[in-house]
């Protein structure tokens, strides 16, 4: 036991005396954080449109107007034909092109029946689909205003309730995203890292030829990382609470006692890919290159995974962040108790084991 | 010149030597292009719904009916109170709670008006907005339905306004299209950016940097040594990113000229690797080179304008993406593969890919020291 602690003093006294690599340890995920947190959001907004106005009536105008007044689009008039808007598609100046036809106004008053044709740059399918949908509740919107004087009988008016998140913002998806998303690279990484490290530079051998058992040298080496995340988790906690103003709905010391679990898991990871590689330069092949953007889309905040294809659903269940997730979504947001998580628990905890289990097995006493 | 040559040997040799690495940095990649585009999938579908139906009548029976059929929503749950379908959405199997209240049928017919309620889970936003929308539509059909149902022709007359929208260069909306090229230009940011930057670091951390410094080889010989092997390795990917698997596993055909893109990413690449490089001579191990390029590629990759549009995000990130050559990258692809952009509909990018390129790899010439302090 005093060796071991000694040991740890040991990998303490590494990673303190490397100042750039600690700034960095935590520099980089309360950066992050904080960026993402700002930065990243389905929302679209400001997206520049083109309106080509033919008919030049009270009523496309009154459309226009309509338009210009959500903070959805920045409009943009001109007499398009389609090679310009194709043009300009192609210069990548503009999403989207409306066009009111020149018997917009006659159409509308005459037969009550109009139409606009609403083109749309679709390479991003994404903007172009959102960018429809914003169009179109628009133009509801204003026939509704039309038609008020006309007693429509028979209505049935749907009222939707936006449950948690009511504003519709993205911090409360993103920041459980990318937190989990950050705690799994930086800890996948650094561990696996710092070990593989030793073989590299020859000094594992000398801890090997050592009295001192070859898993507490495991053991010692992953604890300062351990620390420093849970120092992560605490500051990423704060700042989404006071900066980011994403509330812990639910209990803080559950939320707590999950992030230490996936933290166990996270380095349990970096000691597996540890065990089988040489050198840092396949263990950050493996660890950043193989797993940066896996991580990222199978963890489930940015595209949700029931839209994946069914293999591919049941490979996100292999990605340890994806549990994470779910859990601090429903303690974080939703603010729900234990019941709620125990099954992603035991999940987490099932793959530490399982991925300590192997490392152990695959631990070689001796360097090849 | 001959320097240059015998440096790139040495650099090669070991590259090809190192029989764990190389296979990675082929295989990862390519099997990423593969796979991840086909996660990568903003359309809705499968959305779950809960039904609280309280009325039990032929009307609210053919609404149910008309969701279900859509295609667009899965009936989870049919509970018979509200408290159990918002368990279901707590519980993240319902993304959608569509309550029918007590005598719909009813109301509807004998007071003229009558509501629904909707509670939608909104923690992704997005799909909230999306999922409502779709609901709304449905119930908005169904609604006109039963009005022709019940008033005669012609006693009311309302003005509508269509929508007619066609969606160019994508007019299937096929994900697919959007995604491969993103992601083909994420994967050679980090091949290049990840490997230039460990390259020199872990000389430095072996020592074997001592012996180069001693030698009369020039900074930008050695330094263009350590760049060559890892563009020549990163065009090579790209092209069987683009040619093999965007070609013939998604059918992507490039509209634009092919060696426009090629010139395009073979400047790219300059500047991702001068970038990396820029990284290795500011630290001293492959730890602290690994986390910084991790912290950039990182910021790179999630704010290219892949997953969220550029023009959404508040002005100072729009700075910060702009400031990011990935974005670059992205754009370019995306215009040239699936819009047919000519050089001129690209040149500033071009220019800002240049002077990117110029300031990085300036920057780390001048900043590596041949003699250690």
């Amino acid at each position: 036991m005093k060796q071991l602690i000694l040991f740890i003093q040991k990998e303490f006294a590494h990673v303190f005396r490397d100042r750039k690599s600690l700034l960095m340890l935590f520099g980089l995920p309360i950066t992050q954080i904080v960026l993402f947190g700002f930065a990243l959001s389905n929302e679209v907004k400001n997206t520049k449109i083109v309106i080509a106005d033919y008919s030049k009536s009270e009523a496309s105008a009154e459309l226009i107007r309509r338009i210009e007044a959500s903070n959805y689009f920045e409009t943009e008039k001109g007499l398009s034909n389609a090679s310009e808007i194709e043009a300009s598609f192609r210069e990548g100046k503009i999403h989207q092109a409306i066009v009111f036809p020149a018997s917009f106004y006659n159409d509308l008053s005459h037969t009550g029946k109009a139409a606009i044709q609403v083109i749309s740059d679709a390479s991003d399918p994404n903007l172009a689909t959102t960018l429809n949908g914003y169009i179109s509740s628009v133009v509801r919107d204003y026939t509704v205003e039309i038609n008020k004087n006309t007693h429509l009988p028979y209505t049935i008016v749907p009222e939707v309730r936006m449950l948690y998140n009511p504003e519709l913002r993205g911090a409360p998806n993103f920041v459980p995203g990318v937190m989990s998303l950050i705690l799994m690279l930086v800890c996948v990484m650094m561990t696996s890292i710092s070990i593989v490290r030793e073989k590299e530079l020859g000094t594992m051998e000398v801890l090997l030829v050592s009295p001192f058992k070859p898993l507490m040298v495991i053991i010692s080496k992953a604890i300062p990382y351990l620390i420093l995340s849970i120092i992560n988790v605490i500051s990423i906690l704060l700042l989404s609470v006071y900066l980011l103003d994403v509330t812990i709905k639910g209990s803080v010391f559950l939320l707590m006692a999950e992030s230490i679990l996936f933290i166990f898991t996270a380095l349990s990871l970096g000691i597996l890919i540890s065990t089988r590689t040489a050198s840092q330069q396949a263990a950050m092949m493996i660890s950043l290159m193989g797993m940066m953007l896996p991580t990222l889309l199978f963890t489930g905040f940015m595209f949700p995974i029931e839209n994946m294809p069914l293999p591919l659903q049941v490979v996100s269940n292999i990605v340890p962040s994806r549990w994470y997730y779910a859990i601090v979504k429903d303690v974080m947001i939703k603010g729900l108790g234990f019941s709620a998580v125990w099954k992603e628990t035991l999940i987490l905890l099932g793959m530490t084991l399982f991925f300590l289990a192997i490392s152990l097995k695959n631990f070689k006493i001796r360097l090849a | 010149m001959r320097v240059l040559l015998f440096l790139l040997q040495k650099e090669f040799r070991q590259i090809f030597r190192n029989k764990a690495l190389l296979p990675m940095l082929f295989i990862i990649p390519v099997v990423q292009l593969i796979i991840l585009p086909l996660a990568a999938d903003y359309e809705i579908r499968n959305i779950s719904i809960s039904i609280v139906d309280n009325d039990h009548s032929p009307y609210s029976q053919k609404l149910i009916n008309n969701i279900t059929a859509s295609g667009y929503f899965r009936l989870y749950n049919v509970p018979n109170d509200y408290q159990k379908a918002y368990n279901d959405a707590a519980d993240d199997k319902a993304d959608i709670i569509l309550e029918i209240p007590q005598q719909f049928e009813r109301t509807l017919v004998r007071e003229n008006q009558v509501k629904l309620y909707i509670a939608v889970n909104a923690i992704n936003g997005s799909k909230a907005v999306l999922g409502s929308g779709y609901l709304t539509s449905i119930i908005n059909s169904f609604n006109s339905d039963i009005r022709t149902e019940l008033i005669q022709k012609g006693s009311v007359t309302m003005q509508s306004v269509e929508v007619i929208s066609s969606n160019w260069f994508n007019p299937n909306m096929n994900y697919r299209f959007f995604m491969v090229p993103g992601i083909l230009a994420m994967l050679i940011t980090m091949v290049g950016g990840y490997m230039s930057a460990l390259n020199i670091v872990k000389e430095k951390e072996i020592g074997t940097i001592e012996q180069i410094n001693v030698t009369p080889v020039k900074k930008y010989q050695f330094l263009l040594g350590k760049l060559i092997p890892f563009w020549v390795i990163g065009m090579f990917v790209f092209t069987i990113g683009l040619n093999v698997v965007a070609r013939f596993i998604y059918g992507i055909v490039p509209l634009g000229s092919i060696p426009l893109i090629y010139l395009f990413v073979s400047v790219y690449l300059v500047s991702v690797l001068g970038f990396g490089l820029l990284i290795s001579t500011y630290v001293d191990t492959q730890q602290q080179a690994m986390s910084v390029a991790f912290f950039f590629i990182m910021i790179f990759n999630l704010m290219s304008g892949l997953f969220t549009p550029i023009e959404s995000m508040p002005k100072w990130a729009q700075i910060i993406a702009w400031c990011n050559p990935v974005s670059y990258l992205n754009e370019v692809m995306r215009m040239v593969v699936l819009k047919g952009s000519g050089f001129n509909d690209i040149k500033s990018h071009f220019l800002v890919i240049i002077v990117m390129g110029i300031i990085f790899n300036t920057w780390a010439i001048l900043n590596y020291r041949k003699t250690s302090s």
